[in-house]
């Protein structure tokens, strides 16, 4: 058949399967994770070697070595991996259920409302310890996306166009308070600009108990609502004809993403680009099923954070460079190199 | 693929925006509100200059204004109206209307709400270019924490303006393939390189002393204190060249409504009009943030405005320009006249649009819901 048609209206190459994910891609990737992870204990201003790293893990005999990795290595590991799952999961939601491949789950307002709670703790409360903007930034983060949530909702649940919007107002809104708040304090700026940036740095093991509530609530959450998720890429009265309530489904979606962000904000400040870039990381190797999507999410999320600290610690020893910064200054252009080499999957 | 209607696009509106006019065998359709909306919008525009020439420390009567304009009035009178207030109304005027213009265009070439110049690298290139020349300038240019003399004259604005090009021609580069330029993979990669860039600026800022990342966080938030002339010359200028362009493209974009495919079935050369849509939109965005600074916010949030208040498919290019304007101007005078104290321009602009914003939202959403 082909042959008689004229070269040019010939396809350039035979269509490739569609991707899909696999759990071999998972098992992979979760190797990954744990590896990442040893090393992350193993590499910092000391260097302390791999085995070492396993026997001081396992029995805390005292010495330095164990000190090291229990005070400072373990908690901004498992605060990086947190970070990362949260934030990764909740770009793909969000991304999900808004049907835009540029939401990400900054948008909802959660990380404007946590920078702006942060702020007035800083400006009126004099308050200037990590542990203390954790509660400030989870209730700005709170406040802020119930009325994101509320300005976008319809009597048929949050409507993606008008959450978008009305995210992307409250967060400028937001953004100009804070702005006007550090403007005219040098004090206020010097503590902000450190926040705002994003870090795993200088936290202890109580900050993640702290959020680790709002974590399991938010994964539990997004388990629940994530089937329902491709069906609602059909749109709301398909899905509704197949068995769905939309309503519902998007309730619980839009929820997890809050819960998620707002811990992962509370906990090492806003970390931008992850959310917005690991969905299309997913994508790009696991297809387009939810199903897999997220948790390649989860697992790519995890990886970048925890990689980009570990990138962090190595360049500029024995200082180090901030993990949202490093994310995105190493994560730019790989991203890039990725959307120029692969073919793009529609959203 | 599976089609996915009113996903991407506004929410269609019920009322008729446009009536058909027919004259024998020809009908063409005349858009009522969207030419009503304007008209509206450009008699509050010259009132909001009128009013912006008149307060200030020393106020001058809106008559008098009007007058002195015409080139009446007494000669302190017209040195207060013409020399002092004109050059900064006009620089708000022009910033305001080339962002919104720009804004109107993005979204229109990606199909997005959320697409902005800032997904053109534009304003990132300039505000990591700008940041770079105030914190690296160290104790020599930028003593005090205040940009000042000649260096904030010619160098800063020439840093952004550089800055904001290199950005967008990256972009390009590195989105076109094989010379095919498909928009999702340029929204995508504008993404990553916004974020990287982002990201170096606040390392810069981190790194900088405080006084210096004080005065980039002024100039981060986009000022419009101090503006004369010399900013609006070049805005006007590539306002006058791309405007007309913009007009000449709008059938196009009409058409590039539909999806790609549809608009090549149509007969549009789809490569050469996203071409020019991007030209258009990274000219009038580079050449006003090197201006006044990012006004991030009037590019996204007043053609979504614009869109509200003429209803129609896509955000509207002449309204958006008109209330791009009005939304600046309005915040001069808010900055100048009404606050106890100096905050910048761009942090009013959000300040004002961002609840007018959610207040449309909310009626549409109510509207639907009832």
């Amino acid at each position: 058949m082909t042959s008689t048609l004229p070269d040019s209206l010939l396809p350039e190459r035979a269509p490739r399967a569609p991707r899909r994910g696999s759990t071999t891609g998972l098992v992979v990737l979760l190797g990954l994770t744990v590896l990442l992870g040893l090393v992350s204990l193993a590499i910092g201003s000391r260097t302390i070697p791999l085995g070492t790293v396993l026997d001081v893990l396992l029995h805390d005999d005292g010495s330095e070595a164990a000190t090291i990795i229990h005070d400072l290595r373990v908690p901004r590991t498992v605060l990086a991996l947190t970070v990362g799952l949260s934030l990764g999961i909740a770009g793909a939601l969000m991304q999900g259920h808004t049907r835009n491949p540029l939401a990400e789950p900054g948008l909802l307002g959660v990380e404007a409302g946590a920078a702006f709670a942060v702020v007035l703790a800083i400006y009126t409360l004099g308050i200037e310890d990590l542990g203390g903007y954790a509660w400030f930034a989870m209730l700005g983060a709170g406040i802020a996306s119930a009325v994101v949530f509320a300005i976008g909702s319809t009597r048929g649940g949050p409507d993606p166009i008008s959450l978008i919007l009305a995210g992307a107002a409250v967060t400028a809104l937001l953004a100009a308070l804070t702005q006007a708040v550090v403007i005219r304090s040098t004090d206020v700026l010097d503590a902000y600009r450190f926040w705002v940036v994003g870090s795993t740095a200088g936290r202890q093991l109580d900050v993640f108990w702290q959020v680790l509530p709002f974590v399991l609530a938010g994964l539990l959450v997004a388990a629940v609502s994530t089937p329902g998720l491709n069906l609602l890429q059909l749109g709301d009265d398909v899905a509704r004809s197949l068995g769905l309530n939309p309503v519902l489904h998007k309730v619980l979606g839009i929820t997890a993403v809050m819960l998620l962000t707002g811990a992962a904000t509370a906990a090492c400040g806003p970390v931008g680009f992850v959310g917005l870039v690991v969905p299309h990381m997913a994508r790009f190797f696991g297809g387009v099923d939810y199903r897999w999507v997220v948790p390649y999410s989860a697992l790519f999320g995890a990886l970048l954070v925890l990689g980009a600290d570990i990138i962090g610690r190595l360049v500029v020893r024995p200082g180090e460079l901030q993990v949202g910064i490093v994310m995105a200054l190493v994560g730019g252009p790989v991203f890039i190199l990725l959307a120029r080499r692969t073919r793009l999957v529609k959203l | 693929m599976v089609d996915r209607p009113a996903a991407d696009g506004p929410t269609p509106v019920r009322r008729l925006a446009a009536s058909p006019l027919r004259m024998g065998p020809a009908s063409w359709l005349v858009p009522v509100r969207a030419g009503l909306v304007t008209v509206v919008a450009v008699l509050v525009l010259a009132l909001l200059v009128v009013v912006d020439l008149s307060v200030g420390d020393f106020s001058i009567p809106f008559g008098v204004v009007v007058e002195t304009l015409l080139a009446g009035g007494d000669p302190g009178q017209q040195f207060i109206v013409r020399e002092l207030r004109l050059p900064q109304t006009v620089v708000a005027l022009l910033a305001g209307a080339s962002l919104g213009l720009a804004g109107a265009l993005c979204q229109t070439f990606a199909r997005n709400p959320l697409a902005s110049p800032d997904i053109l690298g534009v304003t990132r290139g300039a505000s990591f270019a700008a940041v770079a020349v105030i914190v690296l300038a160290g104790g020599s240019g930028y003593n005090g924490g205040l940009v000042t003399g000649r260096l904030q004259q010619v160098g800063l604005p020439l840093a952004a303006f550089a800055g904001g090009m290199l950005a967008a021609a990256f972009l390009y580069l590195m989105s076109v393939r094989r010379g095919g330029l498909d928009s999702q993979r340029l929204v995508l990669i504008g993404i990553g390189l916004g974020a990287a860039l982002t990201a170096a600026t606040s390392w810069l800022l981190t790194r900088a002393r405080i006084m210096d990342a004080q005065s980039a966080q002024v100039w981060l938030n986009g000022s419009l204190n101090g503006r004369g002339w010399e900013q609006a010359l070049p805005m006007a200028a590539v306002l006058a060249v791309m405007l007309p362009v913009s007009l000449v493209l709008v059938r196009s974009l009409n058409a590039m409504q539909l999806g790609d495919d549809a608009a090549r079935g149509l007969g549009v050369r789809l490569q050469g009009t996203q071409v020019m849509v991007l030209v258009c939109a990274v000219a009038l965005s580079s050449v006003a943030v090197a201006g006044v600074g990012p006004l991030e916010f009037v590019a996204f949030v007043v053609p979504q405005v614009a869109l509200r208040l003429t209803g129609g498919s896509r955000p509207p290019l002449v309204a958006a320009m008109v209330l791009g304007g009005i939304l600046v101007v309005g915040a001069d005078i808010i900055t100048r006249a009404v606050l106890p104290f100096a905050l910048p321009a761009g942090i009013v602009t959000a300040v004002i649009g961002a609840p007018y914003l959610i207040w449309l939202l909310v009626r549409t959403n109510r509207r639907k819901s009832a």
